[in-house]
């Protein structure tokens, strides 16, 4: 009798778990079934009037039923949640060609980012970074870089003036001349920053602009050795390709003075209209610190020798990206700004 | 200097391509900047012969000409000048032919007459009657040269130079010469170099019988020689010198004009021509100009002069300023009868001041004040008189005055082959060494090196190593690297610099480069009062424009600057940023303060006060500044720039009592003087004061061990109490157990009365000790509940 009973429950349990669809259901049928006053209880409650013999192996039955019924249960549960969550999932597919939610983030400066990649590449070869005032005395703008009052480049320098012994500098080799001044050597350090000449504004010309110059003083710099860092500097700048040529030039401040050149990308030196047929494209200033500057700042040229150069950096920038108008730089339109 | 490759051949004989030649002199140092052939646009054009000429059937003003041009028959060409007739030996452009400009002649009918090509006028081919005085310039150019018919017209005129532009540095004025170009290519090339010495054979006449030189200040004036021509013969110059000339970029203008410009062109020495009707008492005296003189220059504008100056005086007064321009009647006239040439040397310096007082750089004074050689004055002079006689231009007296006090010293530098190459990193040997110096001109005896007296710019050791290096070839020198040790790192302002960068960058704003000086109208446009302290500038003596003429004191208007030409390029928004210096004057001392500053500006959809504000907190943040206090800014504010701001909605942020920088919302006035058709804002910080007041420092807490408890808190207050002060109640009131404050509300309007406000904040109280009961966590509470209601906040029921 309370064998069949169980069996019986067990086959209806099965069937009402077939049919259950959610979570809520599922529990109900498990109180209903093996809860302390569900059917498989009640039937355990009449064990006591069963014999001896037969009260283990209806126990026995009991056992597996309840097992089988929990086991049940258990994988209606599993498969329930993967039913729910195959619905879920279906339901929240989404179109992932939309546009995303973008967040702003600024950009640099064109001037800067090249400006910043410039600066890590000569800390890597060891040069310092130093800064020193845009508005200059005549001494340190001039006389100490062996121009005197007299001197005919005076000319070429087309200089603002703030009184007649006050400028806006116009290179940032007067930062040199502070630090050779203030510093022993060994010495290597740049120094970018503004720098002012009375150019009135087109599109290759600016009466602000940036340089970078560079300095190296110790005993036993060469020519060579000035050459030779020039190259490396090239090199990570402009991939390993880049090549150079010097030519002879005159810079009051230094001696022997050099133009760097360096070969046009677009031809590789075969001459196009980017490089108005040279195969090289006018990029720097550079030279051998001239005996007198040394003198000047306290560095005895007998005992040492150095390397400056300087160059432009809005001319790197406009190369670089393709800007052929100076001005767009300091019209600051986010047209352009958003483009670098 | 443009040199003709004519010319320069005088002097040695370039045997390569022009490029060759201009690649190699660039490469040893005069740097060629191109170089142009004459006549190079003109092509099938040739001499011809005019057969006959006839009258056009069906015009006026036509005429239709047979024209022998060397073939077998002659062509039948058609014009419209009037200047031909039959014999004219005449420039003939044929079919298919180019001329200058890009202008192509072909054949053709001309109101139904058959023209095969155009007869040519001196305009046509490029030219003026500057190039052949005897054509005319608005007919056929009637050809008087000794030419062959079919004869290439270029070849026939002298149309074939080849002229190469040169970039002379300042050290090498003698380089503005034929001569010095020529010692150049000889050096370069290690080509012969013909030099002679030119000569002239004058008439018995003592020259100090009509004339006296007298030089007052011989340190100004070195040396002054002076040559007399009698029964001058003004003409046109012989059609090479204008040829070359022009090759040079100068303009012919008569035998005597050009001879000095011949001269000065082929020597490097400008030379004077005066007219000795003009010079009073026959005396030429240099000296110091006198007091209250003055002179009026050739180009007829009448100047003053000032004691510094040198000049070239008769016996009366100047009759030129020395080394620079000569007086109206100096000139040589068309009745001039007996010339003085001068051929003197300036000092440089002094030439120059002179020239940039007076505002007159003549072509005489930029090579005077470069410095130039007292020994070339002697040659020049003499190849003046030489070319004289050889145009047969004048008589010419057979002495010349030469008033000499230059220094002839021979100046010897160390020449030391070791030193040389240790500087320069080479391995050249001594021989070598000698070798290109005596190329160069120089001579070397006894470990000195010896300049010639041309070359004025050498001076010490370095300049004999660039000397040999330029001649050895600069590229040729191997390349290596510094050695030493190398490190490098950015200072503390450096990194301090780039974090706020990549900052700013994070918190989306976009970088701007203004420009360091301002128009001091700007001041007005950003509302600063007559009497601000910001208008105290650092002030440009010689602007391009008043736009740009003062330095600026603050950031802020370059800033509207951007904000309004962005708004009015149509961007929508915009949110940008600064960093850049202000030029502030520092009373008594020489140079001004230059503070860096961080400039913010932004507007935009939805952009109001408290963006800027999130924004300005967030850097601060990140850039190790907290603490601070922020206030409404009013009178007295330590930034001037508060003028520029909405007097409802600005702050000034401040720490230890520290102004740190300025927010706002910007002034409906300053939006209108700038044309910007929305709210914008704008912040300033000051760079140097946050970097002092930051500590970067990181220092690990342990998480928290214990729950923390959060109570919400309303109270109603006085409208006009800032919540900054409650905050700052909040805060000391809590004590050690407070973790956060957080302001969730602020409402106004119904349900509280008007004049006040409800403020909501979320406090968050956790100890590290243990966990808060309710009754710590009720204490704390009523402890803040007390000091709000110090400030009459009362708790909201």
């Amino acid at each position: 009798m309370l064998k069949e009973a169980l069996e019986k429950i067990e086959a209806l349990a099965k069937s009402e778990l077939s049919q259950c669809a959610d979570e809520k259901t599922l529990e109900d049928l498990r109180v209903k079934f093996l809860g302390k006053k569900g059917e498989l209880t009640a039937i355990l409650k009449q064990m006591g009037s069963l014999s001896a013999e037969e009260r283990p192996v209806i126990g026995q039955l009991a056992n597996k039923v309840r097992e089988d019924i929990e086991s049940a249960i258990t994988m209606r549960r599993q498969s329930l949640k993967e039913e729910l969550t195959a619905l879920r999932l279906k339901a929240e597919a989404i179109d992932v060609t939309l546009p995303g939610k973008k967040r702003e983030v600024g950009k640099l400066h064109p001037l800067t980012q090249v400006l910043n990649e410039l600066k890590d590449i000569f800390l890597g070869m060891g040069f310092d970074i130093v800064e020193g005032p845009e508005i200059e005395t005549d001494h340190y703008c001039f006389e100490a870089l062996n121009m005197p009052k007299t001197h005919p480049a005076r000319d070429t320098q087309d200089t603002f003036y703030i009184n007649e012994n006050v400028v806006l500098r116009t290179q940032t080799s007067s930062v040199q001349i502070r630090t050779m001044e203030k510093t022993k050597p060994p010495i290597r350090i740049i120094s970018p920053g503004r720098v002012y000449r009375s150019d009135a504004v087109d599109a290759t010309h600016s009466p602000l602009f940036h340089q970078i110059e560079g300095l190296v003083v110790d005993k036993g710099i060469t020519m060579g050795d000035l050459k030779g860092t020039l190259e490396t500097i090239m090199k990570r700048l402009y991939g390993e390709d880049a090549k150079i040529r010097l030519r002879p030039h005159h810079f009051p401040y230094t001696e022997p003075s050099a133009e760097i050149d360096v070969m046009c990308f677009k031809c590789q030196g075969k001459g196009c209209p980017l490089c108005k047929g040279e195969g090289y494209i006018e990029l720097l200033g550079a030279g051998m610190v001239h005996p007198k500057v040394l003198e000047g700042c306290g560095i005895d040229p007998e005992v040492y020798s150095g390397f400056a150069f300087g160059l432009g950096l809005e001319r790197i920038v406009m190369r670089r990206y393709g800007i052929s108008d100076m001005r767009l730089l300091y019209e600051n339109d986010l047209r352009f700004l958003e483009q670098f | 200097m443009n040199l003709s490759m004519k010319w320069l051949s005088d002097y040695v004989d370039i045997n390569m391509s022009v490029h060759d030649f201009c690649h190699g002199m660039t490469m040893s140092g005069s740097k060629v900047e191109g170089y142009e052939t004459e006549g190079e646009e003109i092509s099938n054009v040739v001499v011809g012969k005019i057969l006959s000429v006839e009258k056009h059937e069906n015009s006026d003003h036509l005429l239709v000409c047979m024209v022998d041009v060397g073939k077998d028959s002659p062509l039948q060409i058609v014009t419209g000048a009037q200047n031909v007739k039959a014999g004219d030996v005449v420039p003939v452009a044929l079919d298919g032919s180019t001329l200058p400009g890009g202008v192509k002649i072909k054949k053709g009918k001309l109101r139904g007459v058959e023209s095969c090509g155009m007869l040519c006028s001196l305009g046509e081919l490029g030219l003026t009657t500057h190039d052949f005085p005897y054509a005319v310039s608005d007919g056929i150019f009637i050809l008087q040269e000794d030419c062959k018919i079919g004869q290439d017209i270029k070849s026939a005129i002298g149309l074939d130079d080849t002229s190469v532009e040169f970039e002379i540095t300042s050290n090498r004025p003698d380089c503005m010469s034929v001569l010095g170009l020529a010692r150049e290519a000889h050096a370069t090339f290690n080509i012969p170099l013909n030099i002679k010495e030119p000569e002239f054979k004058g008439n018995n006449e003592d020259i100090s019988s009509i004339l006296s030189v007298e030089i007052e200040n011989k340190q100004l004036c070195p040396r002054y020689i002076a040559g007399i021509v009698k029964n001058v013969k003004i003409g046109p110059s012989p059609r090479w010198m204008r040829e070359r000339l022009r090759a040079s970029g100068v303009r012919p203008i008569n035998n005597f004009v050009d001879i000095t410009n011949y001269v000065m062109l082929e020597y490097g020495h400008p030379m004077h021509a005066f007219d000795l009707r003009y010079v009073k008492g026959n005396k030429i005296v240099v000296r110091n100009a006198k007091d209250g003189e003055g002179i009026t220059t050739l180009d007829g504008i009448e100047r003053k002069l000032s004691p510094e100056m040198l000049v070239i005086a008769d016996a009366e007064k100047p009759i030129a300023v020395a080394g620079v321009m000569g007086g109206e009647y100096s000139g040589i006239m068309d009745d001039t009868s007996v010339v003085v040439f001068e051929s003197a040397c300036f000092d440089g310096a002094s030439v120059r001041l002179t020239a940039k007082k007076l505002g007159m750089r003549t072509d005489a004074s930029s090579r005077f004040e470069k410095g130039l050689n007292p020994q070339n004055a002697l040659p020049a002079i003499k190849r003046a008189l030489e070319l004289v006689q050889m145009l047969g231009a004048g008589e010419v007296s057979g002495t010349l005055i030469d008033r000499d006090f230059s220094d002839k010293t021979e100046k010897g530098v160390e020449f030391d082959p070791q030193w040389i190459n240790s500087f320069l990193g080479t391995n050249i040997s001594a021989e070598e060494m000698k070798e290109y110096l005596s190329r160069l001109g120089f001579k070397v005896e006894n470990g000195f090196a010896y300049a010639p007296p041309f070359r004025v710019d050498i001076e010490c050791k370095a300049d004999i190593a660039e000397e040999v290096a330029r001649i050895y070839g600069y590229n040729n020198i191997p390349s290596t690297l510094v050695r030493g040790e190398a490190k490098a790192g950015l200072t503390p302002k450096q990194k301090y610099a780039r974090k706020l960068e990549n900052t700013m960058l994070s918190l989306g704003f976009n970088e701007i480069t203004t420009y360091s000086f301002i128009s001091p109208k700007y001041f007005d446009k950003i509302l600063l009062p007559k009497d601000s302290k910001l208008r105290n500038t650092v002030t440009i003596t010689n602007p391009l424009g008043e736009d740009t003429s003062v330095m600026r004191t603050t950031v802020l208007p370059s800033m509207c600057e951007v904000l309004s030409r962005n708004y009015s390029s149509r961007n929508l928004s915009a949110k940008l940023y600064e960093i850049g210096n202000e030029y502030i004057p520092a009373e008594r001392m020489e140079l001004p303060f230059e503070p860096a500053r961080l400039c913010i500006g932004m507007y935009g959809d939805g952009i109001d006060f408290y963006d800027i504000k999130g924004a300005v907190e967030e850097i601060l943040e990140e850039m190790g500044v907290c603490d601070y206090e922020v206030s409404a800014c009013a009178e007295g504010c330590a930034f001037d720039e508060f003028h520029a701001f909405h007097p409802g909605r600005r702050a000034v942020i401040s720490k230890n009592g520290i102004a740190i920088g300025i927010m706002g919302e910007l002034h409906p006035e300053v939006l209108e003087n700038y044309d910007i058709g929305t709210r914008a804002y704008a912040a300033k910080l000051n760079i140097p004061e946050m970097m002092e007041l930051s500590n970067l420092e990181k220092v690990y807490r342990p998480l928290p061990k214990y729950p923390a408890v959060t109570r919400d808190l309303s109270v109603v207050c006085d409208d006009s109490i800032p919540v900054a002060e409650l905050e700052k109640a909040i805060k000391s009131a809590a004590g050690k157990i407070l973790e956060k404050v957080s302001l969730f509300d602020v409402y106004k309007g119904k349900q509280i009365a008007d004049g006040k406000k409800s403020v909501s904040y979320s406090i968050v109280l956790r100890s590290h000790e243990g966990t808060l009961t309710d009754e710590q966590a009720d204490s704390a509470l009523k402890k803040i509940l007390k000091a709000l209601e110090a400030l009459g906040a009362e708790l909201r029921e």
